[in-house]
């Protein structure tokens, strides 16, 4: 598709659709940014003044929302929202095309969350100004991907040679998809896949990610405390009721997969527990107190991470 | 049989699966040559029984990247002199717009008909082609 097509893009503008998109230098920049900010947040707290983003969420997502809203304003930028497009003009049948197209003549960046599978391609193919995923459907959250990678980094200092295990919903968590993929670009890493037969890892990931590494070590378990003692990082999704046919399915499926202090216990002192949030019951309360509980931090470190990568789609990192 | 006369410079579409001549006439846009093309249908054929045929002179330059993908049995004849120098099957496009459509009820081209369909190659052999947007792959 040839963008001039398309009408005005600002010239080498960047997008942010899939996990991919960026490459493991990229994501390095962006790490050494968002540690940056950490470290001295006042140095990049007018960054981004004079600067509008405009987040457009097709669906809710609370949390994605004031994560991408936070990040501009700690940099100094404004932000314009539709937050219900139920009573905007997507109610009165615009395409997203034309509301893209619309709203890029506005904003200097666009934050986009629809429900549909590959919308975020097509946003950024018309949008003027770079545009970022906020999720599409069930296909990619890579801005969820770039908060789980800098979690990971920090806590663990590195990125390469971990255990990493994947605990519940890996057939429809489009988080661990990403993840997995994201993460096998790195060196020596291992995944433990821990799910109910129900909801394995899906062969079309498997086989893309082969792809990536051939032979990268995949193991398969259904027994989480099996896993836990060789893992370096525990990430815990959660196992929605929808996915079953049953009650009883889910109800003892659900309990296999809810981390306690006590199946703890085996794994590694430096053991890194993450989780995308909200979580519902996997992850027991009594596990906030545990130092190993990183899932809360995770969620500041993706603060910072949005910074960085706001900043850098702006050029003004 | 009716006849054509043979073209001195030009492309010979041969063995064209019978009654695709037409769609391949519109989808190559031919109707808006300025030099003579000839689109002959249901001419008898030792090895299809019958088959159409399309000559289009004046010109090597069409792009031809969609015929494998409307009829891969077509045979591409190019003539210089009223010869014929050069036989090629069509080969499968690496990008492909607007043939295809996307079957995933999820995908943003479902809601949005505005959206030009895109499709990439990622299997020559298993003429396995993948959505753009939503990535869902189809066999073609
Ligand atoms: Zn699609």
């Amino acid at each position: 598709m040839d963008r001039e097509r398309l009408g005005p893009a600002r010239k080498g503008k960047r997008d942010f659709v899939d996990s991919l998109d960026f490459s493991p230098e990229d994501y390095q920049r962006l790490f050494s940014l968002a540690d940056s900010i950490r470290e001295n947040p006042a140095r990049m707290a007018k960054a981004c003044s004079g600067s509008l983003m405009a987040t457009l969420f097709y669906e809710p997502s609370t949390r994605t929302r004031l994560s991408f809203e936070a990040a501009m304003r700690r940099l100094g930028g404004e932000v314009i929202t539709v937050a219900d497009p139920a009573t905007s003009s997507v109610a009165k049948g615009e395409s997203l095309a034309d509301t893209i197209r619309t709203v890029g003549g506005y904003a200097d960046l666009i934050v986009l969350r629809h429900p549909k599978e590959g919308a975020a391609r097509l946003a950024a193919l018309y949008s003027p100004v770079p545009l970022i995923n906020g999720g599409d459907g069930a296909r990619e959250h890579p801005t969820q991907t770039l908060t789980d990678l800098y979690t990971i980094l920090t806590c663990k200092g590195r990125l390469e040679d971990l255990t990493v295990a994947l605990c519940g919903d890996l057939r429809y968590g489009r988080t661990v998809h990403s993840l997995i993929k994201a993460l096998t670009r790195y060196p020596d890493i291992r995944f433990l896949l821990v799910s109910p037969e129900e909801l394995r890892l899906p062969d079309s990931v498997k086989e893309e990610v082969l792809l990536l590494r051939p032979g990268v070590s995949l193991q398969e378990s259904e027994q989480l405390e099996e896993c836990l003692p060789e893992a370096d990082v525990l990430y815990m999704t959660r196992i929605q009721k929808e996915r079953f046919f049953n009650e009883e399915d889910y109800l003892r499926l659900r309990d296999a997969y809810v981390l306690t202090p006590e199946k703890l216990q085996a794994a590694k002192p430096d053991l890194i527990v993450m989780h995308p949030l909200p979580r519902v019951t996997e992850i027991s309360p009594a596990m906030d107190a545990d130092p190993r509980a990183v899932y809360f931090q995770q969620a500041r470190l993706g603060m910072y991470a949005r910074m960085a990568l706001i900043a850098d789609l702006l050029g003004v990192a | 049989m009716l006849k054509v006369d043979r073209i001195e410079l030009g492309i010979v579409l041969d063995h064209i699966r019978a009654g695709n001549g037409l769609r391949i006439f519109e989808e190559l846009d031919l109707g808006r040559r300025e030099s003579p093309v000839a689109l002959l249908m249901s001419v008898p054929s030792t090895k299809l029984g019958k088959k159409d045929i399309i000559k289009i002179s004046g010109a090597l330059d069409l792009d031809l990247t969609k015929l494998a993908l409307l009829d891969p049995g077509i045979t591409v004849n190019y003539i210089e002199g009223g010869e014929v120098v050069r036989k090629v099957r069509p080969e499968l496009p690496q990008r492909v717009e607007g043939l295809i459509r996307c079957k995933n009820p999820r995908c943003i081209t479902a809601v949005e008909p505005s959206a030009p369909a895109i499709f990439e190659l990622v299997e020559r052999g298993r003429k396995r082609y993948r959505c753009y947007y939503c990535g869902e792959s189809v066999t073609v």
